[in-house]
């Protein structure tokens, strides 16, 4: 009776295109609104690398001030100091690992056309690329003793190779980075990493990736913060020996079963680090997935919230008025109904027929609302305009298509139930009297 | 066919209980063209949608075709109405936006007759009723002696046991009414059952029995 359905519907809402149009476009209204934000939501919250869910942890430590005590696990510092991230680095305990900050670098060309220019840089160890599946074009990473010999190598990324090589293979050449001759082993191919999951920002990967003794060694230019809860003693040895945290680091274990083994193993140094007048604060390290890094990361940005709510809110109105429409179209049908139900419709045919109405409704109402998405989107994507991240967050994708699509068909049908459960109830003897 | 006994039903408001029928028995026999004939609000109608199992009633007991309508839900009588009953209705009652063939083939669509056959019924029956040339168009284009005739092609269609006909001429003139109603005559003489309400004796006359019906109570004449 699908079919059959469909066909009536199809002239239902011919009989009453325009009460049909504002149906349709209550809710695309609706959808348009609430998908817009939802799409940013989904956006900032997406994992992009779900395939690592499992196995990457972000690694906290809680060497804060001891001055200021809180059962707060929002309290300890999401970052940590060289000592102790330049200590876990020599342990065994996680299967890959690296400590990472970001830096800032001059690249001098050797082609005399070719002007000076800055690069962004992150300096890590030689595991970050198969923790973070960067794709390679050419080359690979460093070696382990280039981590430990601080080494002039770097990894390019795809667009730093094409601006300095062209299309052309350019590891075992040399490049010129704050001055110095870094020898070229990796070329990375393009790499869509958004959010940048391992400092949770919007900007691409970095242009050059280079070892983290190496850029600690030629005191790069840090970008990112650095919290210190007390005093920098004096000079390069005295901020690496303090207690200011300004090192991300990440951990990947063989599966999620030894999480808690790496946890203890944190929870051990720091209670052998508290030994050295060190985490005099009550034991709360943590680790977390993606995901985890994700949500704790978004705690508190309640704006977007509070956005949702209010998007979510327009669209509940926006339904209500799609229901009272219904009910007035549908119950404008008496005498069609009356008719059917005489040749043999029983309550829950119509009441069908008119949830089929309503999902093709709602389906046009859904196309219109991704349509409305696609404009709220752009709007957003106006004001955002160059800031990191607007393109990826303003992007609406597949699977959020068909989940606008789908939401038009759900919703219409929910606010359909009433109204069809009305308007099929009446005995066809009783509306046959009025015809 | 038809066999009533003791049916009544009262309508119902906060205020006032109207009685509609009372206690009311009937016997219609296979083949038989049976009119009730009555005054306005004698009762006809509401006789007419009980039958028709278009409305439940109070008390009594019907059974239609042997089967005790009383116990049935409503899916059950509409299948009953769907495949037993055929109405034929003083307005026509054609849905305006489906054209000829799409109001015909109404009753077999809930039958679930396959398409194709549905196409030969719906044919077979537009042409028993002299319309076979007008299946596209819609009932707005048809006079009105049309629309009843394409209204009697849909009340045989799904090849009812019983033809229930309310007023069947009531909105057509005198030259149309009787084509009409010699077509319900024919289809008579064919062996259809026909039971048809009508203030109209000169009508009623034609039938092979009349019944009277006064403030919901039948009155055998004949």
């Amino acid at each position: 009776m699908l079919g059959y359905d469909s066909f009536l519907a199809t002239k239902a809402i011919r009989q009453h295109p325009i009460l049909s149009m504002l149906m349709a476009l209550a809710i695309a209204l609706g959808i348009g609104t609430f998908m817009t934000i939802v799409t940013i939501s989904y956006s900032i919250g997406k994992n992009p690398l779900p395939q690592k869910s499992d196995f990457l942890y972000r690694v906290q430590l809680d060497a804060g001030n001891p001055d200021r005590q809180s059962n707060d696990p929002r309290s300890r510092p999401d970052q940590l100091t060289y000592t102790d991230a330049t200590a876990l680095m020599r342990s065994t305990a996680a299967w890959r690992q690296s400590a990472m900050f970001g830096v800032q670098g001059v690249v001098r060309p050797e082609r005399e056309a070719l002007h000076p220019f800055e690069v962004s840089g992150r300096a890590v160890y030689s595991d970050f690329f198969e923790m973070f599946d960067a794709p390679f074009e050419f080359g690979g990473t460093w070696s382990t003793s280039s981590d430990e010999n601080n080494e002039r190598v770097v990894v390019l990324s795809s667009s730093t190779n094409e601006r300095l090589f062209g299309d052309q293979n350019s590891v075992g050449e040399h490049i010129s980075l704050n001055d110095e001759l870094f020898r070229i082993v990796g070329v990375l191919d393009e790499w869509d990493l958004v959010p940048r999951i391992y400092d949770l920002s919007f900007s691409p990967p970095e242009e050059t990736f280079l070892p983290f003794s190496t850029a600690v060694e030629l005191e790069f230019r840090r970008v990112g913060s650095t919290d210190c809860w007390q005093p920098s003693p004096p000079g390069r040895e005295g901020f690496l020996a303090s207690e200011c945290v300004w090192i991300q680091f990440w951990a990947e274990l063989e599966d999620s079963s030894k999480r808690d083994t790496y946890l203890s193993f944190l929870d051990s140094y720091a209670m052998e680090q508290k030994q050295f007048g060190r985490f005099q604060r009550p034991l709360n390290n943590a680790i977390h997935t993606i995901d985890e890094w994700i949500a704790y990361s978004r705690e508190g940005d309640g704006g977007l919230t509070i956005f949702a709510i209010i998007a979510l809110l327009f669209f509940i109105v926006c339904l209500i008025n799609t229901i009272g429409l219904l009910l007035a179209k549908f119950l404008s049908r008496t005498r069609e109904l009356a008719i059917h139900r005489a040749l043999g419709a029983s309550r829950r045919a119509l009441f069908w027929r008119f949830l089929v109405e309503a999902g093709c409704i709602g389906l046009a109402g859904g196309s219109l609302g991704l349509a409305f998405t696609w404009l709220g989107l752009l709007g957003i994507r106006v004001l955002l305009r160059g800031q990191d991240g607007a393109l990826h967050l303003t992007q609406l994708d597949p699977l959020l298509t068909v989940a606008t699509l789908l939401l038009g068909i759900v919703a219409s049908v929910l606010t359909a139930l009433y109204p069809a459960w009305r308007g099929s109830r009446d005995t066809p003897g009783v509306l046959l009297k009025g015809l | 066919m038809l066999e009533m006994k003791k049916v009544s039903k009262r309508y119902r408001t906060s205020t006032v209980e109207t009685r509609a029928l009372a206690e009311l028995n009937l016997s219609v026999e296979e083949g038989e063209f049976v009119a009730i004939v009555g005054p306005s609000g004698s009762g006809k109608t509401t006789f007419l949608n009980v039958a028709g199992l278009l409305e439940s009633f109070d008390g009594g007991s019907y059974e239609l075709d042997g089967e005790n309508v009383s116990q049935l839900n409503d899916k059950q009588r509409s299948r009953l109405r769907n495949q037993k009953i055929g109405f034929v209705f003083q307005n026509f009652n054609l849905i305006p936006d489906l054209n000829v063939f799409d109001n015909v083939d109404i009753p077999l669509r809930y039958q679930r007759v396959p398409t194709w056959k549905r196409s030969e019924l719906v044919e077979s029956a537009l042409d028993t009723v002299g319309l076979k040339g007008r299946m596209r168009h819609l009932p707005g284009q048809l006079s009105g002696g049309q629309q009843q005739r394409v209204a009697i092609a849909r009340a045989l269609v799904g090849r009812p046991r019983l033809l229930l006909a309310d007023e069947p001429t009531g909105n057509l003139d005198s030259n149309t009414a009787s084509g009409v109603f010699d077509l319900l005559l024919e289809l008579h003489n064919t062996g259809s059952t026909i039971l048809m309400v009508t203030h109209e004796e000169s009508m009623a006359r034609h039938a092979t029995r009349s019944v009277q019906i006064r403030d919901g109570i039948l009155q055998v004449d004949d």
